[in-house]
């Protein structure tokens, strides 16, 4: 007869071997959470195969769910167990009984449709897209139909709420729009100057980062600050709201959760866009200016430099471009917001989405103005 | 002293303030072993508050809690964590964590205070859904269940370590007559099957009288306890005016300021 035993004083396992292939465990102490940690391997692998299998209870002192679910998975493993030394009645029964009760419920089904294969997840997954898609379109078209209700009757606007909006995606984001202006026509400057110093033409810095700031990198940076400041704080304040049924109560009371809610948000992010551009680009000038006098030349002379080389269009093209970009990342933010769906995470899940999807969109935007303004010849 | 009348938690003049605004103070009751204890008393009587004081979130501005014969406010690390490890709690809201499934809730505990192996983690949280009568909705998300289920789910999560004793903040709170009805019964099942203390903070008379073994009052405006004892002898006998307005679902004496000890 082979004997060992496993664990400590507190409880413990004991395997016999009965007969052909028949095993005894006893089991003596507390069988709960940290005795049955510690005993499950050992306990397991006694009992796999065995035939029959016997469990001896005679020296448990008490059983938790733990200690229930170790015994009734030994049942299992070995096809069944003759059970002794417990008794018909008391605590130890009723968590055994509960428990067998408890796991013998029907398990969840398993979802519909992950037995597909591998064409029809493409389809669905196709199908599920093009939902999407659909969705976003309806959501321009009813933003577009708010917007014109808007028009028809301003004074339906909600203006203190548009001037909210303007306080903190505007004026709150000036010192960062000024910061990272300021560094980037600093950098811009002083990068370019290494390369055309090569050939003697550190005179035309000016024309580089002016242009490249006035009609590009104003307007693309003050986007990206919008899309991260105030994109995801839109998607994070609806989707709270949307979560706490907020959105629901509007429609309820007869008022459209666009109007009310998205039109403000969108029309502060299309005023702020250009003024945001506006300050990236003079701040911007500043730092290529200080990069210019630290290399020589005079103020005067940068004047006149940018004078020569930028045109007014340069300017009004890139604050136009940002009045879009804004019209963009308020949407995007909004129906991230809108759309999300319930719990902490979706909140979560929604301002990442309205940072992704402005970044993106204004990258895309950014294009189609090249294209645009390149056919005009401007 | 035998093991039905063991004192688990005692509370000795207790006193809660915020900002120099007092909740309430001396407060002192006791709670034994196996019963269903119940806090009750009006909105803002501060029911949910001494709640919290008891398992220990907010510390006491005077007095004494102990449970298990341990003073909660006094432990740190290891000790602390052991005797958290030996309560469990229904929150009012379910409080479950919005990322995980009904089973991966009912996992945390197990994963943070045993070392049982993942197979074993998974069938204990399925036996407490189960117990709970939510085997079926294990792989979902908390998100896609009802009021009902998630007090239910918040339940299995509070037992997952076999407690001794749980604390339930309103139960019953929004819900139906008879989804609150099945979630008493549950409550007096495991308390009689497994022995759990439960203290358990609730308004719903219903509720109060179904599943009391005793209980207390608090009032807003007697800034304490104002009664103690059986709810159905404090609902036929009790002479104090709050107390008997709150059984009868009366509006409150004029003055409602109670003077302690009617019942």
């Amino acid at each position: 007869m082979a004997r060992d035993t496993t664990g400590t004083t507190a409880a413990a396992l004991e395997a016999r071997a009965e007969g052909v292939g028949g095993v005894r465990l006893l089991f003596r102490g507390a069988l709960d959470a940290g005795a049955v940690a510690r005993l499950w391997p050992e306990a397991t692998r006694r009992a796999r195969g065995a035939a029959p299998l016997t469990l001896d209870l005679g020296g448990v002192t008490a059983l938790d769910t733990a200690g229930a679910v170790l015994l009734l998975r030994l049942e299992r493993e070995a096809g069944g167990a003759r059970w002794q030394g417990l008794a018909t009645e008391g605590p130890s029964r009723a968590v055994l009984e509960r428990t067998r009760r408890a796991l013998e419920a029907p398990s969840p089904a398993a979802p519909a449709g992950d037995d597909l294969p591998w064409v029809g997840r493409i389809g669905r997954a196709t199908v599920r897209r093009g939902g999407g898609t659909l969705d976003q379109i309806a959501f321009l078209g009813e933003a577009l139909v708010a917007g014109a209700g808007a028009v028809r009757r301003p004074w339906r606007l909600r203006f203190g709420e548009t001037l909210r909006h303007l306080d903190e995606a505007g004026l709150r984001a000036f010192g960062l729009v000024v910061l990272l202006g300021f560094l980037i026509g600093l950098i811009l400057a002083f990068q370019s100057s290494v390369s055309l110093r090569r050939f003697g033409a550190e005179y035309y810095i000016p024309n580089l980062v002016g242009i490249s700031l006035l009609r590009e990198l104003g307007p693309l940076m003050a986007a990206v600050v919008l899309a991260g400041r105030t994109g995801s704080a839109f998607a994070a304040e609806l989707g709270t709201m949307r979560v706490n049924e907020e959105v629901d109560a509007l429609r309820i009371m007869g008022i459209d959760p666009i109007a009310w809610l998205v039109l403000p948000r969108v029309l502060a992010a299309i005023l702020v866009m250009p003024v945001l551009a506006l300050l990236m680009d003079l701040s911007g000038l500043l730092g290529m200016g200080v990069v210019m006098l630290s290399l020589g030349y005079v103020p005067a002379g940068i004047a006149g430099q940018l004078q020569y080389a930028l045109r007014l269009w340069d300017l009004w093209g890139g604050l136009w471009k940002a009045a879009a970009f804004g019209l963009s990342i308020g949407l995007i933010g909004c129906r991230a917001g809108l759309n999300a769906g319930g719990g902490p995470r979706a909140v979560g899940d929604a301002a990442t989405g309205a940072v992704v999807g402005g970044i993106v969109s204004i990258v895309v935007l950014d294009g189609a103005f090249a294209v645009v303004f390149y056919r005009l010849g401007w | 002293m035998t093991v039905a009348d063991e004192t688990v938690i005692r509370v000795t003049d207790l006193a809660a303030r915020f900002d120099g605004r007092t909740v309430f103070e001396r407060v002192g009751f006791e709670v034994r072993r196996g019963e269903v204890f119940v806090i009750l008393g009006g909105s803002g009587s501060g029911k949910s508050t001494l709640l919290k004081h008891i398992i220990g979130l907010y510390p006491p501005a005077e007095g004494r809690i102990e449970i298990l014969g341990e003073d909660m406010a006094a432990l740190e690390g290891d000790a602390r964590r052991a005797l958290l490890r030996r309560i469990g709690v229904m929150w009012q809201s379910g409080a479950l964590f919005g990322s995980l499934t009904l089973e991966g809730n009912v996992e945390v505990p197990l994963e943070e205070h045993t070392s049982l192996p993942g197979e074993a983690r998974a069938l204990v949280a399925r036996a407490k859904l189960g117990l709970v009568g939510l085997a079926d909705a294990a792989a979902r998300l908390p998100a896609e269940i009802s009021g009902g289920m998630a007090k239910r789910a918040g339940i299995a999560r509070a037992m997952a370590l076999d407690p001794p004793i749980l604390f339930l903040d309103e139960p019953s709170a929004g819900l139906d007559p008879v989804t609150s009805a099945g979630l008493d019964a549950l409550i007096k099942q495991i308390a009689r099957d497994l022995g759990t203390t439960f203290v358990v903070v609730t308004h719903e008379l219903q509720s109060i009288l179904a599943i009391g073994d005793r209980c207390i009052m608090l009032d807003k405006a007697a800034r304490g306890l104002i009664a103690e004892g059986d709810p159905r002898r404090l609902r036929d006998e009790s002479t104090n005016p709050t107390v008997r307005a709150f059984f009868r679902r009366e509006a409150p004496p004029d003055g409602a300021a109670a003077t302690a000890g009617g019942a």
